[in-house]
């Protein structure tokens, strides 16, 4: 469907640039991710960890019924631990890639907004040293006089967490 | 060749009604007997020729329809009675239902048909229908000579040449007609990308690795939408009972919805054993429901049964052996899924048995056997398992060529004393073979553990039983379906797993007594007069999948699960036994990947996540250092 048909659709003014992302905290820094991949929001419930797979992979829970991984973004990304506990916060996410559609819980340090993002007013990122490589990083937006970096979710979720094998395999 | 998206649904549809028509002429002709005119038979036959071509001519696939019209040329002569049915006429027959498969496969791989094959056999049936039969086509059916007879032909194809198109003209008169369903069945959309029926799966590379190749030709945008529309081709028919049961058991638990769903509004004491009434029948509803979902994907066994019947027909003639093919339990059922993985174990089973089990007639009369040799294929249900078995009355497993072989090959030691039934199981290793001379059928080695590590695969196991001069059997023991499992609940530390309850021998109290450590850490239990490696689960769920030597007092209290797997006994060392239950079986690739020793995850009653694990993987895993024979595999 096009936009066109869209706005037919729904009758609704829909800027075809008209962005929507959810934010959220991670070592102090605000990242967003496009709201149409957010599955939901929920707190943290106990997972069943799985064995022989790397640290950040803290295992897996029952979403509605579907066995879905949760991955801790601190730990991916080497920075320091913070302890779960009733604050800590899973952002759902659906992601696709070349093995489909992936459902995935990642824990954040906490959810912030959701804000309107102009496509036509992201601004490429530069090379910096943030808490998640560039290469994850599809722009920088200015929001209210404050940066959030935008994330390619697909590929950080797909190359960057999921199909990361566990360095040392004991064999 | 095909860009709109409605021709591919047309596509899809043609691929499958030919597919089947197919079906129902090959095991038509294998049914015909040679001299005989049974008019049922050729009259089923020459309907599934005639739908092809109708639906060949009506779809636009011109090359299948004119082809199919000669084939349903001779069929007509043979059933007005104007032509013998000869065995030489049936092996022709035979190569041209094959000969349109390949145009199936290449119709569904989107690539060119095999035109010099095709017009090569066409040639041959032209001659036929021309009388010139007799003299020229048992020599040709089995050579590939084919310019010579191509030469003669064209000229007699002449004549009849106009045919093809007053055949068009008729089969769009009886057009709507193929469209009306006719049998009672519903076609369900099944969403997994699995391969079609018995014969498309005979050859998925020749299908799949032309397409691969066409879809980066396609634009990107396209590109999702063909692979969807692909994995919507894969659908069953399902018999049109299943469905209204379902739909029975469906209406049953609106009823009991509606009747909890006033407690909603309004609850009190006294309703207690109202609720709890309730509750039990959304129990049994929800059991039944369950149960009656599973049917859907149920299939009978004779799907993968029946080809068998040509293969054996075609392998025999060509090895001068004389073989007769049983088939018993045709209309087990069994999950869609298995049943498409068990087909080509079986046919390693099948051919091996012709190859090495049956002997040759000379042998056989000497033998003081008769002179047809009888392999049976049969399949029952036996305690939420399917049994397959494949018997033949042929020279049996010869031990003793086994274990000289295997002992030649370093798979076991000289001193080794071994039952039987374990030297039997060595012909399921990697790259073991017995035939003295390297056939084209079997021979080499691989296969046999092909089939052990695919029956393995679907959470099966296979035995051996034989005896020299009589005949040999091979028993597959499957779980009905993937999708559910019965499984053990153990638990380690606070977490819990599922032990899958096949592959459990036993469970017992551990005696700290029976312990004894041997190199490499690895520890052995005395069970009786056996020993068994043992290992700690809790080192498996840390990651750490090296042996760790165990405090030998921590054992105390703890218990043993002896599981088998591979022929081959090991312990598992758990805190605890939990329940029994069945659990439905999640694959952890849906949302993350494949993680090796398990074979998936499932969702307890109190809604936690529990982990299933992958028996045969892990025993690989744990044990491997001290167990050559799975070195030797893993190498």
């Amino acid at each position: 469907m096009n936009q066109d048909q869209v706005q037919q659709a729904g009758g609704i003014d829909l800027n075809p640039d008209a962005l929507q992302f959810l934010t959220f905290i991670l070592n102090g820094e605000e990242y967003g991710v496009d709201i149409l991949k957010v599955q939901g929001i929920q707190g943290w419930s106990k997972v069943t960890p799985i064995p022989n797979t790397p640290d950040f992979m803290l295992g897996v829970i029952n979403l509605r019924g579907a066995v879905v991984p949760v991955v801790d973004l601190r730990k991916r990304f080497q920075l320091d631990e913070v302890n779960y506990g009733p604050t800590t916060v899973v952002i759902v996410v659906k992601v696709s890639g070349d093995e489909g559609e992936r459902v995935v819980g990642m824990v954040v340090d906490a959810v912030s907004e959701v804000y309107n993002v102009d496509a036509r007013e992201i601004k490429p990122s530069p090379s910096f040293s943030g808490s998640i490589s560039t290469e994850y990083i599809r722009g920088l937006s200015m929001i209210e006089n404050k940066m959030v970096i935008l994330l390619e979710i697909d590929s950080l979720v797909n190359a960057g967490v999921l199909d990361l094998v566990p360095s040392e395999l004991v064999v | 060749m095909f860009d709109d998206e409605g021709m591919d649904e047309i596509r899809q549809i043609f691929l499958e009604e030919s597919t089947e028509g197919l079906e129902v002429m090959e095991s038509g002709l294998l049914e015909l007997e040679p001299g005989t005119a049974d008019m049922e038979t050729i009259n089923n036959i020459f309907r599934a020729a005639h739908s092809i071509k109708g639906g060949g001519g009506t779809f636009g696939f011109i090359e299948v329809s004119d082809f199919t019209h000669w084939v349903e040329t001779i069929l007509d002569e043979m059933r007005s009675g104007e032509r013998d049915v000869t065995e030489d006429g049936i092996t022709l027959l035979l190569e041209a239902v094959d000969c349109l498969r390949g145009m199936m496969d290449s119709i569904n791989a989107q690539s060119d048909y095999d035109t010099p094959r095709i017009s090569a056999l066409q040639a041959r049936i032209v001659a036929v229908l021309n009388g010139e039969v007799d003299a020229g086509v048992p020599e040709a059916a089995s050579s590939s000579d084919s310019p010579e007879p191509e030469v003669v032909d064209t000229e007699a194809y002449e004549p009849v040449a106009e045919a093809p198109v007053e055949a068009a003209q008729t089969v769009e008169s009886v057009q709507p007609k193929k469209l009306e369903p006719s049998q009672p069945e519903a076609v369900i959309e099944e969403p997994a990308i699995a391969t079609e029926e018995a014969p498309a799966a005979e050859k998925p590379e020749a299908a799949s690795v032309p397409e691969t190749k066409e879809v980066p030709a396609a634009e990107p945008a396209g590109k999702k939408e063909k692979a969807s529309s692909d994995a919507s081709g894969s659908s069953i028919r399902v018999n049109v009972e299943k469905v209204d049961s379902l739909l029975n058991l469906v209406g049953e638990l609106v009823i009991t919805q509606s009747m909890l769903g006033r407690f909603k509004k309004e609850f009190n004491i006294d309703d207690v054993s109202d609720l709890r009434d309730g509750l039990a029948q959304l129990e049994s509803n929800t059991r039944e429901l369950q149960e009656s979902a599973m049917q859907i994907r149920m299939l009978p066994i004779k799907v993968a049964f029946s080809r068998f019947t040509r293969l054996v027909r075609d392998l025999s003639r060509s090895m001068g052996k004389k073989v007769k093919l049983e088939l018993l339990g045709e209309q087990t059922e069994l999950d869609k899924t298995v049943l498409e993985k068990i087909g080509d174990p079986l046919v390693h089973l099948v051919r091996n048995s012709l190859d090495h089990g049956i002997e040759t007639v000379e042998k056989r009369l000497a033998a003081g056997k008769p002179a047809e040799g009888l392999l049976r294929l049969s399949a029952y249900h036996e305690a939420g398992n399917i049994v397959i078995e494949i018997t033949d009355d042929g020279a049996g497993l010869n031990r003793d060529k086994i274990l000289s072989k295997a002992i030649e090959k370093g798979l076991v030691s000289e001193d080794e004393q071994l039952s039987d039934e374990s030297i039997y199981m060595l012909v399921f290793q990697a790259g073991f073979s017995t035939a003295d001379k390297v056939s084209d059928l079997s021979g080499r080695g691989v296969g046999m553990d092909v089939v052990r590590r695919n029956i393995q695969d679907l959470g099966g196991r296979i035995d051996v039983l034989s005896e020299i001069g009589v005949g040999s059997k091979f028993t597959i023991r499957l779980p009905l379906t993937l999708a559910i499992l019965d499984g053990q609940l153990v638990r380690v530390g606070g977490d819990t797993y599922i032990v899958p309850l096949l592959s459990i021998v036993e469970s017992v109290f551990i005696n700290p007594e029976r312990v004894n450590v041997v190199a490499n850490n690895q520890m052995l239990y005395r069970l009786r007069e056996e020993f068994l490696p043992i290992t700690d689960l809790r080192a498996i769920c840390n990651g750490t999948y090296k042996n760790m030597a165990l405090d030998v007092e921590e054992l105390n209290d703890k218990l043993l699960v002896v599981i088998e797997t591979a022929g081959k006994r090991y312990g598992l060392v758990v805190d605890d036994l939990e329940d029994q239950q069945q659990v439905v079986i999640k694959a952890l690739e849906n949302n993350y990947r494949h993680v090796s020793g398990l074979a998936g995850a499932t969702i307890l009653g109190d809604g936690s996540v529990s982990l299933i694990l992958d028996i045969p993987s892990l025993a690989q895993r744990c044990f491997n250092n001290i167990d050559n024979t799975e070195q030797l595999e893993s190498a």
